[in-house]
C-alpha cells in the first residue's frame, strides 16, 4: 500500500496528502506552537551550539531552531544519498500536500537542488546535468462538501507556496482525485464514478484507504504524463509509525516492510520516502520556525480504524516521545521486498566509485520475486493469497473470480462491497489502470481457454 | 398489538446458523446473530479444529492445564474435558495451580479450582511460591513494596507452572491464553521493538526445545466468546483481580484492542494473522537456551532469572536483577531507550493479564 501518504498520520505534520484533521496552519500562532515543545526553563540554551534558545529537545538535547534545521536537513540528505535516491538525470517530483512534512521535503529538496545549480555552474566541465524538481498536488475537494470559493482560495496558496521558491522554476501539477478515471472512453463523467465508487464501500477505514491508493495512482499518472522519473513524498516517522500499527491491525502484516523502506520501486515511477526519519512534530516546528507556509484546509480528517490508531500512536507519544520511532524501528527490522531498492543495471553507475559497491552487492540467496500484487494497493501477496490465486486462475472461468482473487485479503474485507452480486459492478468502476493489469496477465490463460471454448459445457460466463 | 409483533420479531432473529430457534446472542467474533446451542456447537468446535490443524496432542498424552480458577482457565478446563470425551483425544489432564501466596485474592480463587476438580474430575495438582522459593507473594510485597511486584510474580510464576509440570509428568502444558491477549503482545512487542518475542509470540507451542512444551488452545478465542461461554454454560469461576495489581488489565494496549473490537471485531484475528506472516529473517538473534548453574532450570545467562531474584530477596537487595536501577538519570534517549528496552524485556510477554504492562 502507499505507506507513503498514509492517511493515518496522528499528528500536525504529516505525509504527504495526509489527511490530519489538525489543520492549525503554520502562520497562526508560532509562539503557542514554539512554547508548546520548549523545555520550561526558557534560560536553557541549545544543547548543541551553546547559543540560542531551546526551541525543541530531541533526543535528550535542547536545540536551538538552527540546529533542529541542520539536525532535520542532515537527516534528509543522508536519506538521499546514501540511498542514491536523486540521480543528477533524475526528475524529482515532490508530492505536496500542504501539510508541514510534505513543506519541509520541498524546501530541502529545493535547496539541495539550489545548491547543485550553484555547483553546476562553478564547475569547469559540467559534465553531470543538475536533477530537476516539480510539485504535485492532489485536489481531493471533489468529496470534500466545502464551498468552491475557499477550494480555490486553498489551491491558490499552494501554487503561491510553491512559486515562493525562488528560482521559481518549478513545474506546477494540480489533478483532482477524480483525474484517475478521466483519460477512459468510458461515458460515465470521472466525478460521479468516484464518488459512486467510493459510495459502494461500506467501511469508513475501507473507503479512505482506497482514497489513499487512488491518491497514488494519480501521483502515478502526473509523474507518467510529465517525464518525472521520481515520486518524493513526505512520510515521516509519525505517519509511518501510525502505518505499521494500521498494516498489523489490518492483517497486513506480510506486506508491511515494502511501505517503510525509502525506496519504493514496486510502481511505474518508483516512490522514495526521505523524511522517514523525521518526527512530525520536529516537522511542524521546523514550519513555524522558518516560516514556512503550509495549507492545510483541504485536508479530510481520518477516521475509522486510521483515527483509531492516530490517537492511540497520539497517547504513546505523550507517554514517551520516541515510542514512535520504536515503532519505526521495529518494524525496519522486518525483511524488505527485492524492489526496496534500486536495482536496475546501470542505475548506480553516476555514483562516485567507492560508494558503488554498497550498491551493488547482490544479495544470492533471496529467492526469486513473484511480482504478485494486490489489484487495489498494491501489497505482496503473501503464500496463502498466492496459494489462493493460483487455485482460482486454475478452476474458475469468471473474470470477477479472478479479479476478487487479485485482491488482497485486508481489501477484501474492507474495500470489496458487501454482496459478490456487487462485484461486477465495483470493478466495472475501478480505474482501468489497475484492472487492465490483471487482463493481460490473464490474456494468456483466456487464449487457450478460447481454443477449447467450443467443448466446455459450461454457460457462457466469461461475461465482460 | 404486543401479541401481533411478537411473531414478528422473533421471526426476524431465528438462528443464523439453524435457523430453527430463536437467536440469543449476537456472536462478538463475527456479530452473527445465533442461539445458544449452536453458540456452544461453534465455539467448541473451532477450539478442536484449532486443536487438529495444530496437531496439538498425541493420543496418550498427559497434559496440564494452567488453572488459576480465573475464566480463562476455568473454560479451558471444561471444554477440554468435554472434547476430549467427544472426539476420543485420549488424553490424561490435569489441572495445576500455582499459589503465590496472596491472602484474599489467590487462597479464593484456589477454593474455586478445587470445586472445579470435583466438578470436572480432573486430579489437581498445587505447587506454592512458599514451597519452591519459601517466599510468599505478601511476603515479597511486604518487603519491595507494590512497585515491580509483577517482575517477582511473573517470573516465579513460569518456573512454578513448569516445576509443577515435572511433577505431574505431564507431557504438555496448556494455558488459556486467548486471541486478545496474543494480539495485545504482538502489540506491545512492536512497541517496544523486540522483533525475537514478535517471531514467536504468535507460536501456539512454545518451548518444544525445553523440556515441557506450552500451547494455547485459545490462540484463537475471543475473550467475549469465553466470557460469554462461561456464563451461559453457568461455569464456577474466580472473577477477581489481583489485589496487588488491580489495574493490570488496563494498559494502553488492551485499551486500544478493545476499542478496535468494537469498530471491526474481526481485527483481533487480523493482528494474529499479521503476527503469523511478518517477514522475520530467520537470522534474528535468539537468546540462546541454557540450564541455571544454581537450579538447573532453563535460562539464556549463568543464573535464571527467578534465581536471581531470589538471590535478590534473600540478600535484602531486592532491586537486584529488576534492571532499571543503574544510572536513573541518564534516561536520554540512546542509553535510556536502550535500558527501558532491557528492562522491559525482562518481563515477561506473555503475561498480560499479570503483569505490569503499562510501560
Amino acid at each position: 500500500m502507499a505507506a507513503a501518504s498514509s492517511s493515518s498520520c496522528g499528528g500536525a505534520g504529516c505525509g504527504a496528502h495526509c489527511s490530519s484533521s489538525t489543520s492549525s496552519a503554520a502562520e497562526d500562532a508560532p509562539e503557542v506552537g514554539l512554547g508548546r515543545l520548549s523545555i520550561s526553563g526558557a534560560s536553557a540554551s541549545c544543547g548543541k551550539c551553546g547559543g540560542g534558545a531551546v526551541v525543541v529537545v530531541a533526543g535528550g538535547v535542547g536545540l536551538c531552531g538552527e540546529c533542529l534545521r541542520a539536525q532535520l536537513f542532515g537527516k534528509f540528505k543522508l536519506a538521499v544519498t546514501s540511498n542514491a535516491m536523486v540521480r543528477p538525470t533524475d526528475s524529482v517530483l515532490v508530492a505536496f500536500s500542504g501539510g508541514p512534512a510534505s513543506r519541509v521535503a520541498l524546501q530541502f529538496i529545493h535547496e539541495m537542488r539550489s545548491k547543485a545549480i550553484g555547483s553546476w555552474d562553478a564547475s569547469n566541465s559540467q559534465a553531470l546535468p543538475v536533477f530537476n524538481v516539480g510539485v504535485a498536488f492532489v485536489d481531493e475537494s471533489v468529496l470534500l462538501s466545502m464551498p468552491e470559493c475557499e477550494v480555490e482560495l486553498a489551491t491558490e496558496d499552494i501554487k503561491s507556496i510553491v512559486s515562493s521558491l525562488l528560482p521559481g522554476d518549478k513545474a506546477m501539477h494540480i489533478a483532482s482525485l477524480d483525474d484517475v478515471f478521466s483519460s477512459e472512453s468510458n461515458s460515465k463523467d470521472g466525478e460521479d464514478r468516484l464518488r459512486e465508487l467510493v459510495g459502494m464501500i461500506t467501511d469508513d477505514t475501507g473507503r479512505e484507504d482506497l482514497l489513499q491508493c487512488l491518491r497514488m495512482l494519480s501521483l502515478q499518472k502526473i509523474a507518467l504524463e510529465n517525464g518525472y522519473t521520481k515520486i518524493m513524498l513526505g512520510s515521516c516517522a509519525s505517519t509511518i509509525a501510525c502505518h505499521v500499527l494500521s498494516a498489523t491491525v489490518k492483517g497486513q502484516g506480510y506486506s508491511l516492510p515494502a511501505d517503510i523502506q525509502y525506496v519504493d520501486a514496486r510502481w511505474e515511477v518508483p516512490v522514495v520516502l526521505p523524511l522517514r526519519d523525521c518526527l512530525a512534530q520536529e516537522l511542524s516546528l521546523l514550519c513555524e520556525f522558518d516560516s514556512l507556509k503550509t495549507q492545510q484546509l483541504l485536508d479530510r480528517p481520518c477516521g475509522g480504524i486510521n483515527g483509531l490508531i492516530a490517537s492511540f500512536v497520539a497517547r504513546l507519544r505523550e507517554e514517551n516521545p520516541s515510542r514512535e520511532h520504536t515503532i519505526v524501528r521495529t518494524a525496519q527490522k522486518l525483511k524488505p521486498f527485492p524492489f526496496n531498492k534500486f536495482s536496475a543495471n546501470g542505475y548506480h553507475d553516476f555514483l562516485p566509485s567507492r560508494l558503488r559497491p554498497k550498491f551493488q552487492h547482490v544479495d544470492s540467496d533471496e529467492p526469486a520475486f513473484s511480482e504478485v500484487l494486490c489489484l487495489i494497493c498494491r501489497s505482496p501477496f503473501s503464500e496463502s493469497e498466492l496459494q489462493n490465486l493460483e487455485s482460482t486462475r486454475h478452476n474458475s472461468q469468471k473474470k470477477i473470480d479472478l479479479y476478487t482473487a487479485c485482491c488482497c485479503q485486508s481489501c477484501h474485507v474492507q474495500i470489496l462491497p458487501g454482496g459478490r452480486n456487487l462485484y461486477d459492478h465495483f470493478f466495472s468502476l475501478l480505474p482501468k489502470f489497475w484492472t487492465e493489469r490483471v487482463d493481460t496477465a490473464s490474456a494468456s490463460h483466456s487464449s487457450l481457454r478460447d481454443q477449447i471454448e467450443d467443448y466446455l459445457l459450461e454457460d457462457d460466463d466469461d461475461g465482460n | 398489538m404486543q401479541s401481533a409483533a411478537a411473531p414478528t420479531r422473533a421471526g426476524s432473529r431465528l438462528c443464523k446458523r439453524c435457523g430453527e430457534r430463536k437467536a440469543a446472542l449476537k456472536r462478538p467474533k463475527t456479530l452473527e446473530q445465533i442461539c445458544r446451542e449452536c453458540f456452544y456447537i461453534v465455539f467448541e468446535d473451532e477450539i478442536h479444529q484449532t486443536i487438529v490443524d495444530n496437531n496439538l496432542f498425541k493420543a496418550g498424552e498427559r497434559v496440564a492445564i494452567g488453572a488459576s480458577g480465573g475464566k480463562d482457565s476455568t473454560v479451558l478446563a471444561y471444554v477440554l474435558s468435554e472434547l476430549n470425551k467427544r472426539h476420543k483425544y485420549g488424553l490424561d489432564l490435569f489441572l495445576l495451580s500455582i499459589d503465590e501466596g496472596i491472602t484474599g485474592y489467590r487462597d479464593d480463587s484456589l477454593e474455586t479450582v478445587k470445586r472445579n476438580e470435583l466438578q470436572y474430575g480432573l486430579p489437581l495438582k498445587i505447587v506454592s511460591y512458599k514451597d519452591l522459593y519459601d517466599w510468599t507473594m505478601d511476603d515479597i510485597v511486604k518487603a519491595i513494596g507494590l512497585k515491580n511486584n509483577c517482575t517477582f510474580c511473573g517470573v516465579f510464576r513460569r518456573q512454578a507452572l513448569d516445576r509443577g509440570a515435572a511433577l505431574l509428568k505431564v507431557d504438555k502444558i496448556v494455558t488459556g491464553h486467548n486471541a486478545d491477549d496474543i494480539a495485545e503482545t504482538v502489540l506491545l512487542n512492536i512497541l517496544r521493538g523486540d522483533i525475537a518475542r514478535l517471531s514467536r509470540c504468535t507460536f501456539i507451542t512454545t518451548g518444544e526445545d525445553g523440556p515441557i512444551p506450552r500451547c494455547k488452545p485459545f490462540k484463537y478465542t475471543y475473550e467475549k466468546e469465553i466470557v460469554m461461554y462461561a456464563y451461559f454454560k453457568k461455569l464456577d469461576y474466580f472473577s477477581t483481580e489481583c489485589i496487588y495489581s488491580p489495574n493490570a488489565y488496563r494498559g494502553f494496549a488492551r485499551e486500544f484492542i478493545k476499542d478496535l473490537e468494537r469498530m471491526r471485531p474481526r481485527a483481533i484475528l487480523d493482528i494474529i494473522t499479521s503476527g503469523e506472516n511478518f517477514r522475520i529473517s530467520t537470522t534474528t538473534r535468539m537468546p540462546e537456551q541454557g540450564t541455571c548453574e544454581r537450579c538447573g532450570y532453563i535460562s539464556s545467562q549463568k543464573l535464571c532469572k527467578a534465581c536471581v531474584l531470589l538471590d535478590g530477596l534473600n540478600r535484602g537487595l531486592p532491586k537486584l536483577g529488576i534492571g532499571r536501577t543503574a544510572k536513573v538519570g541518564a534516561r536520554a534517549d540512546g542509553s535510556g531507550e536502550q535500558q527501558g528496552k532491557r528492562a522491559e524485556r525482562n518481563r515477561l510477554s506473555l503475561q498480560g493479564k499479570h503483569g505490569n504492562l503499562d510501560f
